[in-house]
């Protein structure tokens, strides 16, 4: 637990200073939905339309953290380190998820107020919307996890990452989008059929958590 | 290994060409027409026992994984790469049986509000990219391990990616298992199930015919160094798994 605090503290202290990745994604974030408001044509968003709009812009930003995640570890040292410190690797995985998922907060503390003024008549789905992203972003962070371990010990990092991650992620795109769309409705938020949906959300979360408590030991041995 | 009487491989063969033909002589001779679809309903017999089997092959490769990572035995990643590698395959097969009838019973190559068909194409876009993941891994040890932490990553999202799929449809279309009233009658039942018999027969035929193929392949490429060491003409694929191999292929 100590080891899980001290990377975790590491992991946002490095972030804090060199804002690597956090700054990146909202700017992405940024720059996607001026993208969108031109490629879908619309200056307001409602219903599925700006739940896919957030969607996408989370997930795709995500990429870009997941990418960067274990980066660091390698170059500098830092998996051989964890390997001779005597500590659960455990420590390491559980860190990086609950980092990814700080990152993706940050992020959509800065993307949600954007998607609101810049497409949205009504402000009030925002609230009910943060909680449902919280849930798809802790299933997008313990399989993000999972699938960057895996590309930075591969030749082609950029390209296996998001290869793996998008068919991965496609659940839980479904589950959010579906919670999404009646909280993002013109009218305000309608709150019927979202429950399914945050069961289904919170199904993925457990699985995937226990998949990768189960193999994330694999991922560090050589 | 302590199977005691797999059986053999010509047996295997053999089981899969009779199971197939027989299924494919009730198919034609036997099985009713189906009401509403007439002729083309018979593609059915074909596309569920393909679909049937990819999955339960991506859920067999699964398995292999977690003992693979168990016992750090390469044969066992050998049999979950075959595994998927023969899914996929089938899985080729299914996309092209499901959209031919598709296109017969609804009149459309592909149907977004078809669950099974759009969770199926998801399922199988994720197994393709287990070639691009062995592939970009040099270290063979590495290699293996990566590719069992996905194959079991990916045998736990199969379920999970079908519920949500089911979930996000409105159910207007029928289950394969209904498509009349109150289910299919009792030749088509049979029918489906010597299909199902056979298919499975030839997957696990072929799993185990291309197993012996890269044990054979193994040995001899060993044989060969051995024959004229140094010279390094033993060219394996640089993404299949070694098979260690063994004094009887079975």
């Amino acid at each position: 637990m100590n080891a899980f605090r001290v990377i975790l503290a590491k992991d946002l202290r490095v972030e804090l200073r060199t804002l690597q990745s956090v700054p990146a994604m909202a700017l992405f974030a940024m720059t996607t939905f001026v993208l969108f408001r031109f490629a879908l044509d619309r200056e307001q968003l409602q219903g599925s339309l700006a739940a896919g709009v957030i969607l996408a812009t989370v997930l795709f930003a995500a990429i870009l953290a997941i990418n960067r995640l274990f980066v660091a570890e390698r170059e500098e040292g830092g998996f051989d380190a964890i390997r001779l410190a005597p500590i659960d690797s455990s420590a390491l995985f559980a860190a990086k998820a609950v980092a990814l998922v700080v990152y993706l907060v940050a992020l959509e503390a800065i993307a949600l107020p954007a998607l609101g003024f810049l497409f949205l008549e009504t402000w009030s789905g925002l609230v009910p919307l943060a909680g449902v992203l919280l849930l798809a972003d802790v299933g997008l962070a313990a399989v993000g996890v999972l699938v960057s371990a895996i590309g930075v010990n591969s030749r082609a990092r950029e390209l296996i990452v998001p290869l793996l991650l998008l068919p991965l992620a496609v659940p839980v795109m479904i589950a959010a989008a579906g919670a999404a769309e009646p909280l993002l409705a013109a009218g305000g938020p309608d709150y019927d059929g979202v429950g399914k949906w945050i069961a289904m959300l919170a199904l993925y979360d457990a699985v995937f958590v226990a998949i990768g408590y189960a193999v994330y030991d694999f991922l560090l041995e050589d | 290994m302590s199977r005691v009487s797999l059986p053999s491989l010509r047996t295997l063969a053999v089981a899969t060409v009779i199971a197939l033909v027989a299924a494919f002589a009730l198919v034609f001779f036997y099985a009713p027409l189906d009401a509403d679809q007439g002729f083309i309903q018979k593609i059915f017999y074909l596309h569920v026992p393909l679909a049937t089997c990819a999955l339960l092959g991506f859920l067999v490769a699964a398995v292999y994984a977690i003992r693979h990572l168990r016992s750090g035995d390469p044969e066992h990643d050998a049999r979950s790469y075959v595994a998927i590698h023969l899914s996929i395959i089938f899985g080729v097969a299914v996309l092209v049986t499901g959209s031919i009838w598709a296109r017969a019973a609804w009149g459309k190559w592909w149907v977004w509000d078809e669950p099974t068909l759009v969770s199926f194409l998801i399922v199988f876009l994720l197994y393709c990219t287990y070639y691009p993941l062995r592939f970009a891994i040099e270290d063979r040890e590495r290699q293996a391990r990566y590719a069992s932490v996905f194959a079991i990553t990916a045998g736990a999202f199969v379920p999970l990616n079908f519920m949500a799929v089911r979930l996000a449809e409105s159910l207007v279309h029928p289950r394969t298992f209904a498509t009349a009233e109150g289910g299919m009658p009792g030749e088509m039942w049979l029918t489906f199930g010597v299909s199902l018999a056979g298919m499975g027969l030839l997957w696990v035929t072929l799993v185990r015919f291309e197993l012996v193929a890269k044990r054979s392949r193994a040995r001899i490429s060993r044989l060969r160094r051995a024959l004229d060491a140094g010279a390094g003409s033993g060219r394996a694929s640089r993404i299949a798994p070694s098979v260690p191999s063994r004094a009887g292929v079975s």
